[in-house]
């Protein structure tokens, strides 16, 4: 419980990090989103059992790292803070697929082992991309994007308040779970009951806010717009920027660069 | 239920994304057909409500465990399927882009299974046809928990099914079903419960709040014919999408060939199959000294022929791949520390300068 309060109140750290003023963060919103998009699609499409192709690929997110300026502690305690999910589903892969694909001195290692590497290397990049994204462009940058890109505006608009609106009522609910917490006893009162009327009233105090807030709206002129400070304009360093990482992840995706590397270093050597 | 992207193919993926856009677009036009402008805050606080009502537990009857509100079913019945469908949809983009929970490829798959099945089949059909109008606290309680359970079976049949053709995770099918099944029978009924509790409370409190979307799921996609509809188009986007991608990726198709016919395991695969694959693969395999065996490789990538691809050598030779592997992340890492170090000293020099 405790974690997971920290855990909504970190994500604060993300928008001020969007806020900061690098060549990444002025890009254009869409040109970032729509390069990562094809990023984890590119990815993804790897084999199950590829391990090698895939480790290039980690110079996207930690370009948009370093690049962007952002603490590489914060985002990897994000990303490990997910990642039970991917350990959970992944695991199974050893046990199911035991027949050995690969021996390394004496040592066999399994299929399964190494298509679970894979699935957590996938794990890590595509989350980390999408993380590194956030943390490059703001939330908002993105739904103006998002609605730029086609989507309905009524959705973009929906995110938005939702993202808004979030942070209040996480406060409220923190609030109210400690209340009973205090008033509990040897777990009596915290029962469907109790948890009923609780969340009920919750949703009553939300109901008033969100008739408040429509009138707040109302009053400053709202008409269905999102604007942000920075303008948006899709010049040349967009075009840039989206056609050398395209074009990176293709020859990627096409050429094992670390087995290369590898075998021309061995070359040498031997 | 939420899917992660490292478990999903980009077939799949794209397929549901595609069906969860068309969704999204279809519901928001149907929204601004008879738009409310009270819509967009109130939907939005009851996205927010899911977020918070998800960090308060209550104790299982009978049980040691605690459990919490999931949300599709009660934001249907509070806002009506499209602007539950909606909602719940921006709530999923939230968790997928904040907290990771949930892939971003995956999130059409995650929209589809978490806000389809409660929106527009439990909601409409099983809900809203038992509970009627809240008045009757054992009807409420017993369409909760129907719908609820309902919503998350036809979910979690989904989310078996998509991580099946998507083919990554190596858990046969029917082992996967049997362990997530009865699972989401139980999350099913303390989903329902959850629901239902504040269900009759806000019946008691402020009846005239449910009173508003009662009438509406009657212009909803109620009837069992819209449904068939919808149903049928989605089959054949599903179809279309995925004989596409599987007619441009040999690989794909021959593992589904392999799997439905019932083949566990991939290692022995039929000698008709490796004679329609086995030209493929000599024509992908350049550097055949890396010698995986002739089954890894076909598992392991897309092989397209004239292509130089990655999978057929993956692995293969194990030193040159390891060295190479570590050597890429220093380079990697080298790039970055310089990228940083140009960074921090551009930004020095900047103000020095000025």
């Amino acid at each position: 419980m405790g974690k997971l309060e920290k855990h909504f109140y970190d994500i604060g750290l993300l928008d001020t990090l969007a806020g900061q003023d690098t060549a990444v963060h002025r890009l254009d919103p869409r040109a970032k989103l729509i390069t990562t998009m094809v990023f984890i699609v590119t990815v993804l499409s790897f084999g199950k059992y590829v391990i090698s192709a895939l480790v290039p690929f980690v110079i996207y997110p930690l370009f948009l790292l370093t690049a962007g300026n952002l603490p590489p502690g914060y985002i990897l305690k994000k990303i490990l803070l997910v990642s039970p999910f991917a350990v959970m589903v992944g695991i199974f892969n050893p046990m199911l697929d035991q027949n050995t694909l690969l021996t390394i001195g004496g040592l066999s290692v399994s299929g399964g082992w190494i298509s679970f590497t894979s699935i957590l290397l996938r794990f890590f990049l595509t989350v980390g991309a999408a993380m590194t994204l956030l943390a490059v462009t703001g939330f908002h940058a993105v739904c103006m994007s998002l609605e730029k890109l086609g989507a309905p505006r009524f959705f973009a608009l929906q995110l938005l308040f939702l993202y808004r609106y979030l942070f209040v009522l996480v406060d409220e609910a923190v609030r109210m779970v400690r209340a009973r917490s205090v008033r509990v006893f040897n777990g009596r009162g915290m029962g469907v009951a109790v948890y009923g009327s609780l969340l009920g009233h919750l949703l009553l105090r939300t109901l008033d806010r969100a008739q408040r807030i429509h009138s707040a709206m109302w009053c400053r002129g709202f008409d269905g717009n999102i604007r942000i400070l920075k303008p948006l304009s899709f010049g040349r360093t967009e075009y840039v920027f989206m056609a050398a990482w395209i074009l990176a992840f293709i020859v990627l995706r096409l050429a094992n660069f670390p087995v290369w590397l590898g075998s021309t270093v061995a070359g040498i050597m031997g | 239920m939420h899917m992660a992207d490292a478990l999903i193919s980009p077939a799949v993926g794209g397929t549901a994304w595609a069906a969860a856009a068309g969704l999204i677009g279809y519901s928001s036009r149907k929204l601004r057909d008879g738009m409310d402008d009270r819509r967009i805050p109130l939907m939005a606080v009851l996205g927010a409500f899911i977020f918070a009502a998800q960090m308060i537990n209550f104790t299982i009857p009978a049980t040691g465990s605690s459990g919490h509100l999931g949300g599709g079913l009660i934001l249907a019945i509070l806002l009506g399927p499209y602007a539950g469908f909606l909602t719940l949809a921006s709530v999923l983009v939230i968790q997928a882009l904040f907290f990771a929970d949930g892939g971003l490829l995956a999130l059409g798959c995650n929209i589809l299974n978490l806000g389809f099945f409660p929106c527009f089949v439990a909601y409409p059909l099983l809900y809203h046809k038992i509970a009627r109008d809240h008045r009757r606290k054992w009807l409420v309680v017993t369409g909760a928990m129907i719908a609820a359970v309902a919503a998350l079976q036809l979910g979690s049949l989904a989310v078996v099914t998509q991580t099946f053709l998507s083919g990554i995770s190596e858990l046969p099918f029917r082992t996967f079903l049997l362990l997530m099944q009865p699972i989401h029978l139980a999350i099913g009924l303390v989903e329902g419960l959850a629901t239902a509790s504040v269900i009759l409370f806000v019946s008691k409190a402020k009846p005239e709040i449910l009173r508003g979307t009662a009438g509406e799921a009657q212009n909803g996609p109620a009837s069992l014919r819209g449904l068939v509809a919808a149903f049928l188009a989605f089959a054949v986007i599903m179809g279309g999408g995925l004989s596409w991608f599987a007619s441009t990726n040999p690989d794909g198709l021959e593992w589904s060939i392999s799997k439905t016919s019932g083949k566990r395991d991939l290692e022995k695969p039929s000698e008709d199959l490796r004679a329609v694959l086995g030209d493929i693969q000599e024509k992908t395999a350049i550097l055949p000294e890396y010698g995986l065996k002739q089954e890894q490789r076909r598992d392991s990538g897309k092989p397209e022929p004239g292509l130089p691809t990655e999978s057929v050598v993956d692995l293969g030779s194990t030193v040159s791949g390891l060295v190479g592997v570590i050597l890429t992340l220093l380079l990697a890492g080298a790039a970055g520390v310089l990228l940083k170090w140009r960074h921090t000293g551009a930004g020095r020099r900047v103000p020095k300068g000025s």
